[in-house]
């Protein structure tokens, strides 16, 4: 792991800067992109498109003709020289998200178990036991990637993707979690289901999960999930936030 | 006051657009929108719109119901007829109900325009009316539009009684050299490599959609691997992954990928690129990033200048008017109300 002293800033075309803060998924790198990325919204000068936080590097979109990247690279130099929001720390949040495991829900349970020499219960004991930080969103809609699954768990990815995912996937692969919205083809293993909506355009706000935000998932059964999906589907939402 | 316009065909991917969706890259939200930004803005513009039919190869055919409605068409040189009389490829017009709009593929270009003036009743998604097929949203239920499809228009206005020729002055020509700032990880390839992607001429592939335009040529090796950790993706992009084969990421791209980007098109070229068709060849040419921004300020003053529609002559046809250049026989330039 390479947490670099001074972040590097590299051109993604003229409208875009990549700031990299590291090589590598790591919750410090991770938290060091999420307080640029507060500071820079907050400080939202003029000609800032859009930001987009990833694991190790903060994606500045801009319009160089307004803001120029001497100057964008100048404000955040300032910013990072400030301390972190106060605001930002206290935002992040705890989740626990119900989980069903059983089939139907988890179709590439049995086959993700096996593989890892591991019994159902076991599996389910490591998931759901384990404290995940949400990283980042990306790839689709609502597709939160997440840290912190038990090295145990650490399958590598399928050669060829899978058949597109169930809503509310719960999903491992190559020693990452992820909790994902909108059904697409993936190399990931589908271990099990959320009820809750990660994703409702027509909800405000659409997504609640924040990049930083912490969770853990909750083991329910086939009935209780059934019951949960069908109250998601009237708008409600099922994760419990606890406190910060 | 209402009207309807009515999809009488439409070949796959012709999907409803706006300037994309803003602000929801960070939830994994792609922006969409048009994917040749210059000729969506002529349309747009010249409609007093801000969203427009993006039209595919495959074309499209519409038709006004209940009311007129104002049309402005443009991009990608298209065969554009109004009831079989040929149009210039970009122009103004008025259809009436009863009468057909047809778009067929021209002699170039990929994507063109159809904007009417007034706004299609339909609910903004996330801010956006952008159609994202790939994750159902936007548009018209999140897809392509079909046959039998109606677009309802509120507040539609007439367009000119004749059609007239439009012309704007940041269509460029076509191209097929395009201008790239290499990076991010352009240090995942040996020079040799980056002269190589530099000297190939590069050939669209077939396999090439919204998402991302494929290149096939030389294969480009990667350093040490083809996985970097994840990070954001700008429009333009362009990602090499494992089996070497470029790929330009356009308007549908996902908003983040693992694959080492090894340089980016620029912005002012980005519409030109989009307008290549699966087979045609292009090349690319590495610029400064005071080159990309001065290539960027000179498409943004030509957009300042504003529209111009001109009569269309009799004889003049989609071909005659591209010999011209849309300038000859200029009567009375005048620019559009918004």
């Amino acid at each position: 792991m390479t947490s670099y002293a001074t972040p590097r800033f590299l051109d993604a075309g003229e409208a875009a800067l990549t700031i990299e803060f590291g090589d590598s998924v790591d919750a410090q790198i991770n938290a060091r992109v999420l307080a640029l990325d507060a500071r820079l919204r907050h400080a939202a000068p003029q000609g800032l498109i859009e930001t987009l936080p990833t694991y190790r590097a903060l994606l500045v979109c801009y319009e160089p003709l307004i803001l120029s990247r001497e100057r964008l690279v100048e404000i955040v130099g300032a910013q990072l020289a400030e301390p972190p929001l106060p605001a930002a720390a206290a935002a992040q949040a705890r989740w626990r998200l119900p989980c069903c495991y059983e089939a139907p829900c988890g179709e590439d349970f049995a086959e993700a178990a096996a593989s890892l020499g591991l019994t159902p219960a076991r599996f389910v004991e490591l998931h759901a036991g384990a404290d995940y930080r949400a990283y980042m969103y990306g790839f689709a809609p609502g597709w939160c990637y997440l840290g912190g699954l038990p090295t145990e768990l650490a399958l590598p990815r399928r050669a060829t993707p899978r058949t597109p995912t169930p809503p509310g996937a719960v999903l491992i692969g190559g020693g990452l979690a992820l909790v994902a919205s909108n059904p697409m083809p993936t190399g990931w293993y589908v271990v099990g289901r959320t009820p809750e909506r990660l994703f409702s355009p027509q909800r405000e706000p659409p997504l609640f999960i924040a990049p930083g935000d912490l969770l853990r998932f909750e083991p329910v059964d086939i009935e209780s999930f059934r019951a949960l999906e069908a109250r998601a589907a009237k708008g409600e939402r099922l994760a419990v936030r606890e406190g910060a | 006051m209402s009207a309807r316009l009515r999809i009488l065909s439409a070949g796959p991917g012709v999907t409803l657009q706006d300037e994309g969706r803003r602000g929801f890259l960070r939830y994994g939200v792609t922006p969409a929108g048009p994917m040749d930004a210059d000729s969506f803005l002529a349309a747009t513009r010249a409609a007093g719109a801000s969203a427009a039919i993006e039209v595919s190869l495959g074309g499209v055919e519409i038709a006004a119901e209940e009311g007129e409605i104002g049309l402005a068409v443009c991009g990608g040189n298209f065969d554009v007829r109004l009831d079989g009389r040929p149009l210039p490829g970009a122009c103004a017009l008025t259809l009436a109900p009863g009468a057909r709009l047809a778009l067929r593929a021209g002699p170039s270009g990929a994507w063109a325009y159809v904007a009417p003036l007034g706004r299609f009743d339909l609910p903004m998604i996330l801010g956006s009316l952008a159609t994202h097929t790939r994750s159902g949203l936007g548009g018209l239920e999140g897809r392509a539009l079909a046959a039998g499809d109606a677009l309802g228009v509120l507040e539609p206005r007439v367009g000119p009684g004749e059609p007239m020729a439009l012309h704007a002055p940041w269509l460029g020509a076509a191209s097929q050299e395009f201008r790239i700032l290499f990076g991010p990880q352009q240090n995942h390839f040996a020079n040799e490599t980056l002269a190589k992607f530099l000297a190939s001429p590069w050939r669209l592939s077939a396999r090439s959609d919204r998402m991302a335009y494929r290149l096939e040529g030389p294969k480009l090796a990667h350093r040490s691997g083809h996985d970097i950790v994840s990070d954001g993706l700008a429009m333009g992009a362009i990602q090499i992954p494992g089996d070497g084969a470029p790929l330009v990421l356009m308007a549908d791209r996902q908003p983040t990928g693992g694959y080492p980007k090894i340089a980016h098109v620029i912005g002012a070229d980005l519409a030109a690129l989009a307008q290549m068709r699966p087979g045609e060849e292009l090349r690319f040419a590495a610029v400064s990033l005071e080159e990309a921004v001065a290539a960027r300020r000179a498409r943004a003053r030509a957009l300042a200048e504003g529209l111009r529609l001109e009569p269309i002559t009799p004889e003049l046809t989609s071909e005659l008017l591209l010999e011209r250049n849309l300038v000859g026989g200029v009567v009375g330039d005048f620019n559009l109300p918004e």
